[in-house]
């Protein structure tokens, strides 16, 4: 199915099931532990055998000996694979380090083997006895050291004349920023079960992504994409780092391959930080001119950050050219060459980081205009592309997420005088921030069937790494068939399904569901058919077909055998003419202890439009994870740089601190009442990752109405505030 | 984590004995932290000697007036143990501010005295540290320090003992009782249980070969408001950047012991003669001599501020 045109009315709009708050679907598969992660599949029949890998413990340079002699005679050992058993391997498209590495070595934890053995003890026990020699190289670690030398480029985004217009500006705000080197954390780590028959291979695994990991895995391993197949039923969280095929995967597939057997992997904890993907840290520079008046004339955001040889950088400046009005505009990354751990998506890759610093850059900015933060960034809305005034928004409610959630968060009562709010030994503070994603979709297919019970199976790649997927599906299916949603069984994550748009970017809930939706449409012409109606006056209800007087049982239609159809949906043009963006507003009161300068979030609110909101209750829960998300990259997520050794010194969740649940007292979330019909025929959008962004920017400029202390270097740990701090009693 | 061998002890004098004729023998109590320094091939044993099953897990008072804390008990027990909570306050409050609920109900009173350090690069075996592999050097200094110590550090190690309870038994003069394996006991001032790194990091306190951590015992009860305040970076589940163990009488003297500032427990003695006169004549003193890094200096200031809101607590 193309979606080429604002959708009208179609049977999803019934909201019967779709946009209520259905428990999920997998809830009691999870609770009960018998959803199958992928550690725990486990064949008692197969002999399975167990991989642990070895990591290079030098940043960059070469493996100059490699001694495998007393690993190998340790007790269970089966084998050994390194890059010199492994022969010639290719390097996935969406890898940046070889997963495989030596001789040469590109970063910290790079694996460089791994050793198969009867048991998991035995693997980790015989892993610590490999011992390697290294040529190390000067590495790069410093990104500020890189800086000085990075300047405008040529993918630079110009809009009138940016220099021209802030040189004349009278109020001028020029502001430098950073973020740190953040770690995904999530809570189940990369993992893989890898067996061969013959010359096919099956992965059990964890994947956001079930069409990139089958590509990513037959080009790296060499095998034709056929032979692989990739199955993925249920994720522990992934926030971006498994979008991508990382080492367990390869070591698995190439342990096995060596052992004859299937080989289990699991990444250790402290892998998780170097081994594999980060976010990268950033410096951002953050140039506003605006008239007394209020209105921004002129906005320039560049961000450096830095990365191996041929990655990407983050691309945090994005947002800038869409979120507010003005003429002169210019915005550009500058990317440096480092040599620590390959920097990569992670939840809302650009717009997290750029929000953190563009939103307290307009805080600042209304404080030099005399202006409500809130009043400011009204001033500066647009309902078009700044960039394209021919290109509207399609839709777009920033205003009302900023007027609804001051209303509701009692905003009115904000002291705008900074360190002036009080309550026993805590300074108190209130801030706000605005939240900006783009709306990305991406072709989504499906197959649908029907049996002579009338339960319809769905089957797509789509992934649910804890989003509710499996819920939103069957929500779809459920309403389009007129079954109750008993009657409709999921399953996702295998690569014998259909491929979908998988989650990444907040494009998997509405993609998905309208990749379902298309399917369902074309079982719904068939079963009408068989059924003798017309297909366009049928009305799927109550587990019946009705047109007129005449009604049926859907199961009926496949009483002599099983209906089974397959569709895609494809997106046509409507975002070029048309900018999709999803819209939120941060509000947080935080405490900031007045002797220790301990920040404690006290109370958080989202308000967000985001299109339809398929189910409410798996929307809030993305949204208050993202918040809770959001609070630690504010105030104490952060991978320390050792600069001389190159790599994250605090690899294991203990160094590694996010927030706990005494972290988060309270949290509220809003959806504005919306439907987008450019976005998909389910006129929904994402919200996955709209709800992280702008949140760190909102402590932040609580931490100041609290302190009257500016911290532009996140996160805001105490010992930015102490020393400024008014002195205690 | 490499293979060992395991045995029960069936008494203090035998687990003594048989950690003595191994060594490379240790004591397993609850387990919270010598089995991850294990799987991290942090420490190494080939032999496990459990002391579990000792008994040693009740809280009795002493003739003295006190309390005898026998080694097994379980830090939730002590935290929660009526006359702790009565007349030891800042115990109970320095343990309920440590780790979390489920491992407080496994790690024991002597296990929890010797935990190790949580200096980053200590867990990481590819990293030279003096402590973990005595002579390679210490990466923290010049490296990550913002955790580590401010006082009573060396050229060869900054690392802090990151024990909550320590504290606040180093405030109460506590006592450690051992038993050595040929069978004699002894007394240690809990003052000088830990020692400094100087050119040992790697040892940590004054127990001898074999000897075993029978007790632990509370002098009779000093009256006075006891209070621990423990700073972080987040909420909970977290080290302690700084914490605070007071014990302040109603005329404003009183002894405090600072925690994440040094190798062990901090206190100086002279420094409370200062504390009536307030936060910061005190942790000048306390703090006397300190050599904080670039990355930890902040340590500084906040050991004064926090003493500071932790004196106006008690006043008020
Ligand atoms: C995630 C996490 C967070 C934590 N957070 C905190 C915190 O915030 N604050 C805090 O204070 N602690 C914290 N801890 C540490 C925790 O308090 C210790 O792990 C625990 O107290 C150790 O007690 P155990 O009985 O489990 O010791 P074990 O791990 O069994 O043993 C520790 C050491 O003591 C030795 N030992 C045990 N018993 C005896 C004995 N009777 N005689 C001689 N030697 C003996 C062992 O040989 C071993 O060397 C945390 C731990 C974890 C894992
Ligand atoms: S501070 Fe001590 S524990 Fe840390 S690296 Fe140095 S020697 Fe090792």
């Amino acid at each position: 199915m193309k979606f080429d045109k604002p959708e009208t009315t179609n049977p999803i709009d019934q909201l019967k099931i779709v946009g209520q708050a259905v428990n999920r679907v997998d809830g009691p598969l999870k609770v009960t532990g018998a959803a199958t992660y992928a550690y725990e599949w486990h064949d008692p029949d197969a002999r399975l055998a167990y991989g642990y890998p070895v990591g290079s413990t030098i940043a960059k340079g070469r493996i100059a000996t490699m001694d495998l002699s007393q690993a190998r005679a340790a007790p269970g050992v089966v084998t050994i694979v390194t890059a010199k058993e492994a022969g010639q391997l290719g390097k996935g498209s969406l890898n940046t380090a070889t997963l495989l590495g030596g001789p040469v070595i590109e970063h910290y934890h790079q694996a460089i083997a791994v050793v198969v053995a009867e048991t998991f003890e035995q693997a980790r026990a015989a892993a610590a006895l490999v011992h390697v020699t290294y040529e190390e190289a000067e590495g790069k670690f410093d990104l500020s050291a890189e800086k000085d030398g990075l300047g405008p480029t040529d993918s630079d985004v110009k809009v009138g004349e940016f220099e021209t217009a802030f040189a004349e500006a009278a109020v001028r705000l020029d502001e430098t920023y950073t973020t740190p080197d953040q770690s995904h954390a999530m809570m189940e780590p990369h993992a893989s079960l890898a067996a061969w028959d013959g010359d096919k291979l099956t992965i059990w695994t964890s994947s956001q992504m079930i069409a990139w990991s089958v590509g990513d895995v037959a080009k790296t391993l060499k095998i034709p994409p056929a032979n692989v197949r990739v199955i993925s039923p249920y994720i522990g969280g992934g926030f971006g780092s498994k979008l991508f095929v990382r080492s367990d995967t390869i070591l698995a597939a190439l342990g096995s391959r060596a052992a004859g057997r299937p080989v289990k992997i699991a990444l250790p904890r402290p892998f998780l930080m170097n081994n594999t993907t980060h976010r990268p840290a950033t410096i951002q520079r953050i140039r506003i001119g605006a008239g007394r008046d209020g209105r921004i004339t002129a906005i320039a955001h560049e961000g450096w950050s830095g990365n191996l040889p041929d990655g990407d950088p983050e691309n945090a400046v994005d947002q800038t050219k869409l979120l507010y009005a003005g003429a002169n505009r210019l915005t550009g990354n500058r990317l440096a060459t480092l040599d620590l751990p390959e920097g990569n998506a992670m939840r809302a890759p650009g717009e997290a980081p750029g929000l953190m610093a563009l939103e307290i850059a307009m805080d600042e900015m209304a404080e030099k205009l005399g202006l409500d933060p809130i009043e400011f960034r009204v001033i500066n809305d647009t309902q078009v592309d700044p960039g394209n005034p021919n290109r509207p928004f399609s839709h777009r409610q920033l205003v009302e997420c900023l007027r609804i959630g001051a209303e509701r968060f009692g905003w009115s009562a904000r002291n705008a005088r900074p360190g002036t709010a009080r309550d026993g030994r805590w300074l108190k503070g209130i801030g706000v921030a605005a939240g900006f994603r783009n709306n990305l979709t991406t072709k989504s297919g499906a197959r649908v069937r029907l049996d002579g019970r009338g339960v319809v199976t769905v089957e797509t790649d789509m992934t649910d790494i804890g989003t509710g997927s499996y819920t939103i599906i069957a929500q779809t299916a459920a309403e389009m068939m007129g079954l109750p949603i008993e009657r409709i069984s999921v399953r996702l994550g295998d690569s014998a399904f259909p491929v979908s748009a998988g989650s990444g970017g907040q494009w998997g809930a509405n993609s998905a569901t309208a990749g379902v939706y298309a399917a369902c449409v074309k079982l719904r012409e068939i079963v009408a058919q068989r059924l003798g109606f017309n297909s366009t006056d049928a009305v799927f209800a109550d587990s019946e077909v009705r047109s007129g007087d005449r009604r049926a049982l859907l199961a009926h239609a496949a009483s002599n055998g099983e209906i089974t159809v397959e569709d895609a949906i494809e997106f046509g043009d409507l975002k070029k003419t048309h900018q999709q963006s999803t819209f939120a507003t941060h509000f947080v009161e935080v405490a900031v202890d007045a002797a220790t300068a301990e920040t404690r979030v006290r109370r958080m609110l989202s308000v967000c439009a985001a299109g339809r909101i398929l189910n409410p209750k798996t929307a809030r829960s993305q949204v208050i994870g993202a918040m809770t998300m959001g609070v630690g990259g504010a105030l104490m997520e952060e991978l320390a740089v050792d600069k001389r050794r190159g790599f994250f010194v605090n690899h294991d969740l203990a160094g590694y601190e996010v927030p706990v649940h005494a972290d988060i007292p309270h949290q509220e979330v809003i959806f504005l009442d919306e439907i987008d019909p450019m976005s998909s025929p389910m006129k929904a959008k994402g919200v996955g990752e709209l709800g992280l962004c702008g949140v760190g920017a909102a402590v932040a400029n609580a931490v100041y109405n609290a302190t009257g202390i500016r911290v532009r270097n996140y996160p805001i740990t105490l010992d930015k505030l102490i020393t400024q701090l008014p002195s205690a009693a | 984590m490499r293979a060992f061998t395991y045995e029960r002890a069936a008494s203090p004098v035998q687990a003594a004995a048989a950690a003595a004729a191994n060594p490379d023998a240790k004591f397993i109590a609850g387990g919270t932290n010598l089995l991850d320094l294990m799987k991290l091939e942090i420490e190494t044993p080939t032999h496990l000697i459990d002391v579990n099953g000792l008994g040693l897990d009740t809280i009795e008072a002493t003739s003295e007036g006190g309390l005898r804390v026998g080694a097994l008990v379980r830090n939730t027990d002590l935290a929660a143990d009526e006359r702790v909570r009565r007349n030891y306050g800042v115990l109970s409050r320095a343990i309920l501010a440590g780790a979390s609920g489920q491992l407080r109900n496994r790690a024991t009173t002597a296990g929890n005295l010797l935990q190790r350090t949580r200096c980053p690069y200590f867990y990481d075996t590819a990293q030279p540290c003096n402590k973990r592999q005595p002579g390679s050097g210490c990466s923290a200094i010049g490296g990550f320090s913002r955790q580590l110590g401010i006082v009573g550090t060396s050229e060869a190690c900054i690392a802090t003992n990151p024990s909550d309870m320590a504290v606040g038994l180093r405030v109460l003069d506590a006592t450690v009782e051992t038993m050595k394996p040929d069978a004699t006991t002894r007394r240690i001032a809990i003052a000088e249980f830990h020692r400094l790194p100087g050119d040992t990091p790697h040892i940590e306190t004054v127990l001898e070969r074999g000897e075993f951590i029978t007790a632990v015992t509370l002098p009779s009860p000093v009256g006075g408001k006891h209070l621990y305040r423990k700073v972080r970076d987040r909420a909970s589940y977290a080290f302690a950047l700084v914490s605070v163990a007071a014990v302040i009488q109603q005329d404003g003297t009183g002894r405090v012991a600072i925690g994440g500032v040094a190798h062990k427990p901090w206190r100086v003695e002279a420094a409370e003669a200062e504390l009536p006169r307030g936060a910061k004549a005190a942790s000048e003193r306390l703090l006397d001599g300190a050599k904080p890094s670039h990355e930890n200096a902040f340590k500084v200031t906040l050991v004064e501020r926090t003493l500071g809101s932790v004196l106006e607590e008690a006043r008020s």
